[in-house]
């Protein structure tokens, strides 16, 4: 279009996707989908695909902070359970069926009579190593999927958005995951120093040498950070009228005994059913109704809170679409989804298309914040 | 008006134990920036703590009297309920930071406080303007330098728009720069926002033109009043008042300019100063091309160094500029990438760490980290066991360097000067011929500062060669026969001491600043008068 009027050069209605944080919650439900999916299968053309699918995803967005490096370590840790599953399978042998081909033959050593029955090595047969493959399989699409989230979402912004009544663990962690750093560096300084005294010897006079100023400096560190923390209004009771504590305290008593009561009914056959899921039930509805009360009462406020958006709601529905729809699908093609061991697993396009609406976040979620100078520790 | 008042506060650890603080009437006005100065255990951080209610609700003990803020009695109330009216930045910013962005870090107390989302937002922007750390707004709050950690302690309580700001000597880890901007900051606060501030400072010399009035902790006494009436009896004084009292300048200058014009006014009658005596030996160490390297980043970049016997150099430069990479590389147990130490023929490096330490003794930067006995007495019998020496010379060592130390005290609870004398007694029952000292003086008041170089002369007098690293340019100028100073693990300047410190204006000590580069300690000034003295 040559001719520009004033109505082309105002900015078009559709919206600019920024980059920004995603919330973490989004991305574990998209993740957790995708492992609850690769829970439902040990087909192996599946389970690369959902593996593939987190992969792009993670690489697509993905930001620049120190967790978000971590998604290679969880291939490389997939990558070891599937070798693992597949020795101990070599090791403790045992062909799936009579007709079960034979893949090669190692000297077998037969255990002593207490584990009768019992031989190591000996036949590996192709189904045997094909069923620990498979298995293997699956149990490391679920961590990388797990990997997936711990590389796309920000653990602080996790703990943020806990609720309310639950700040004080979420404080506890925060502390754990900055003093854990400084544990480490203090250990290390200690180390080195300790070597200015002369050898360092071994045993327990030793670990002493280390132990005992690493914990003293952790002491002093944590006394320091708690006045700190109390110096800036943390656990501030404000003015909470008695009424609303008594409210608070009447709700969580009554959920502990209903849960209480409703864990013992469960767990014992012979109880009276009333006992089991109703005391269950009302214990847990008083729990939230008595965390609702005790985060009422909280004055607190979160700085820059992430806002549940259209980027998020794609990556949730991304991925309960995926868990859902197989489970489905699955349940029509029970031969596709557990492949027996002795023929090539079958590839059914729509059980694979499936996990392939996984992958939307790489397009619909907004790109990660990526910033040179960010998060850099150390 | 004012916005703080004590009435007859008094403060003691238990009812039957010695009082802190007795009666101490103090009140402190809208915007005034009042120094709290005394010497290391006087009882200055009690006081600075009782404003926001750590002393007693944190530290336990019995406190009698009235404290008032904006008209209300606070005592009794615990330091969260204060937050938005006490700001308290202490010593050490790193171990007090919740958060880890530094965004995070200034929006913690105010989601304290419940403010809202808008607000938090607008002071954030506000906070970082006014300290000069937008462009820090996401950096990790661990990857900063030591200023800029101190500056964002400091956002991080102003967020909460407080009254009063306590500050427990934010300067005391930093090099003399960074302490300017942090200084500057601070002054500048008291003007823009009409804070009232309360510092305490070990390093008086950097504060003392800023101030509005000071308090001087002695006895459990605390008195408060103009600076220049208050500082002729001080026991604690920068070089500048020590030299005003010694001139009998009246009234008594706090800045260079002030003494300046004093001395232009009043000039002292002094001679020559007394030529340094040097004592410089044959080589003790010398290393050729020490590099260290640590991922990609050069820390100590081919630096060639000499140490003499008896000789005292001192190693100056900015935070992170490689001085403590250096030192640990010499001593040998540090990372060394390239280079070599030679140390009577023996690299360190190459040798046991029993051995090593023979040669060459360390006292590191944190000194406690070398001690985890529960009394002085095992820590030295242990000193002796391990240096093969005779029973009772690391006692002896640390008698001549600390005198009185009772025998049963538990490490920790001694002072910091003490703590120090002590880790020095035990790396010295090794007789290393070279001594290295990271950063000694950090944490010293005056008096436990010219102790230490009284014990590093001796120690040079004794032929070790010594070489400490310090940003205090007064102690240097007091103590050191040759100056290296160090930036960005190069070498950029080095000679003799009283040269090193006269070419640059950041490292000249006060007295040189106000009577000329030839004069660089009060002890000159004084030698030289006295010798005056006795010559008419």
């Amino acid at each position: 279009m040559s001719q520009s009027t004033p109505e082309l050069t105002k900015p078009s209605p559709r919206k600019v996707v920024l980059p920004r944080e995603l919330h973490p919650v989004a991305w574990w439900v998209w993740a957790l989908g995708m492992a609850a999916a690769a829970s439902m299968t040990t087909n192996p053309w599946i389970l690369l695909t959902i593996v593939a699918v987190a992969a792009i995803v993670v690489e697509f967005r993905r930001g620049d902070a120190p967790w978000a490096l971590s998604f290679g370590f969880y291939l490389w840790f997939g990558l070891i359970i599937v070798v693992i599953r597949v020795v101990f399978r070599i090791i403790f042998g045992g062909a799936m069926g009579p007709d079960d081909p034979v893949l090669f033959s190692l000297p077998s050593i037969p255990l002593p009579e207490v584990a009768r029955g019992i031989e190591l090595l000996g036949d590996v047969t192709l189904g045997s190593v094909l069923a620990g493959l498979y298995d293997g399989m699956r149990l490391a699409a679920l961590i990388i999927c797990v990997g997936a989230a711990n590389s796309l979402a920000n653990p602080r912004q996790l703990l943020a958005s806990i609720p309310p009544a639950l700040y004080e663990v979420g404080t506890a962690l925060v502390v754990a995951l900055s003093v854990f750093p400084q544990l480490a560096d203090s250990v290390k300084r200690v180390t080195k120093a300790r070597r200015l005294r002369g050898e360092p010897g071994k045993g327990v006079s030793a670990t002493r040498r280390i132990v005992i100023p690493v914990l003293e400096d952790a002491l002093e560190r944590s006394m320091t950070l708690a006045a700190s923390m109390d110096s800036r209004g943390y656990g501030r009771a404000g003015d909470t009228p008695l009424r609303d504590r008594w409210l608070t305290g009447t709700l969580m008593i009554v959920a502990m005994l209903g849960l209480a009561v409703g864990s013992y009914g469960f767990l014992d056959g012979t109880a009276p059913r009333i006992l089991a899921w109703p005391m269950l039930g009302i214990g847990v509805l008083f729990a939230v109704a008595s965390m609702w009360a005790a985060g009422k009462r909280v004055k607190r406020t979160r700085y820059r809170t992430i806002r549940w958006q259209f980027g998020e709601y794609s990556a949730v529905g991304s991925g309960l679409a995926v868990a859902i729809g197989l489970k489905f699908a699955g349940a029509e093609h029970v031969g596709v989804m557990y492949p027996p061991v002795d023929s090539w697993p079958e590839l059914l396009p729509v059980v694979i298309l499936i996990p392939l609406i996984g992958a939307l976040p790489a397009i619909l979620t907004p790109p990660a914040l990526r910033d040179e100078d960010t998060m850099e520790d150390e | 008006m004012n916005i703080v008042e004590l009435n007859d506060v008094s403060f003691a650890y238990d009812d039957s134990g010695p009082t802190i603080l007795t009666d101490v009437n103090l009140a402190l006005l809208e915007g005034e920036l009042v120094l709290v100065s005394g010497r290391t255990g006087s009882g200055k951080s009690t006081l600075l703590r009782m404003f926001n209610g750590l002393v007693p609700h944190f530290s336990g003990g019995t406190l009698r009297g009235d404290i008032v803020l904006k008209g209300e009695s606070i005592v009794g109330k615990p330091p969260r309920e204060l937050a938005d009216f006490v700001g308290f930045v202490p010593q050490d910013p790193l171990s007090s930071f919740v958060g880890s962005t530094v965004e995070e870090e200034l929006a913690y107390g105010m989601e304290q406080l419940g403010l809202d989302q808008q607000t938090m937002r607008r002071r954030v922007e506000e906070t970082l303007d006014l300290l000069g750390i937008a462009h820090l707004r996401r950096r990790s709050v661990r990857a900063l330098s030591g200023g800029q950690q101190q500056r964002v302690a400091i956002g991080a309580v102003l967020t909460t728009h407080p009254k009063l700001l306590v500050l427990d000597e934010p300067t005391s880890a930093l090099d003399p720069m960074a302490a300017e901007d942090v200084l500057a900051t601070i002054s500048r606060l008291t003007q823009d926002l009409a804070l009232t501030v309360v510092i305490a400072e070990h390093r008086m010399e950097r504060v003392v033109p800023f101030v509005d009035r000071i308090a001087i902790v002695e006895n459990g006494r605390v008195r408060i009043g103009d600076p220049a009436d208050l500082l002729i009896e001080s026991p604690v004084a920068p070089p500048i008042v020590e030299l005003g009292r010694l001139a009998g300048w009246r009234p008594l200058p706090l800045s260079v300019r002030d003494a300046r014009s004093q001395s232009r006014a009043n000039p002292l009658t002094l001679g020559k100063p007394e030529p340094r005596a040097t004592h410089t030996g044959e080589r003790a160490l010398s290393a050729r091309d020490i590099v260290v390297q640590y991922g990609t980043k050069v820390a100590v970049n081919r630096v060639d160094l000499n140490l003499n016997r008896g000789e005292v150099l001192a190693l100056m430069g900015r935070n992170g500029c490689g001085k403590s990479s250096l030192m640990w590389a010499l001593q040998g147990t540090g990372r060394r990438t390239g280079g070599t130490v030679d140390v009577d023929g023996d690299d360190p490096a190459d040798l046991k760490a029993d051995e090593a330490r023979l040669l060459v003794g360390l006292v590191p930067q944190t000194a406690a980290d070398l001690l985890y006995l529960e009394s002085v007495a095992d820590e030295c019998a242990a000193a002796d066991q391990h240096a093969g020496a005779e029973a009772g010379t690391t006692r002896a060592l640390l008698d001549r360097l600390a005198p009185g130390i009772e025998q049963q005290k538990h490490p920790r609870d001694l002072s910091e000067g003490q703590r120090l004398s002590l880790v020095l007694a035990i790396v010295l029952s090794a007789e290393p011929e070279v001594v290295l000292l990271d950063e000694p003086t950090r944490g010293l008041d005056y008096p436990a500062k010219h102790a230490l170089a009284e014990m590093l002369a001796d120690l040079a007098h004794r032929k070790h060669a010594i070489m400490v690293s310090t940003h205090d340019v007064e102690f240097v100028a007091q103590v050191a026969d040759r100056a290296i100073v160090m930036a960005d693990g190069d070498i950029v300047s080095q000679g003799l001491a009283a040269d090193v410190l006269a070419e640059s204006p950041a490292f000249a000590p006060q007295v040189s600043k106000i009577l000329g580069p030839e004069w660089l300690t009060i002890e000159q000034v004084q030698a030289a008068r006295e010798s005056g003295a006795s010559d008419a």
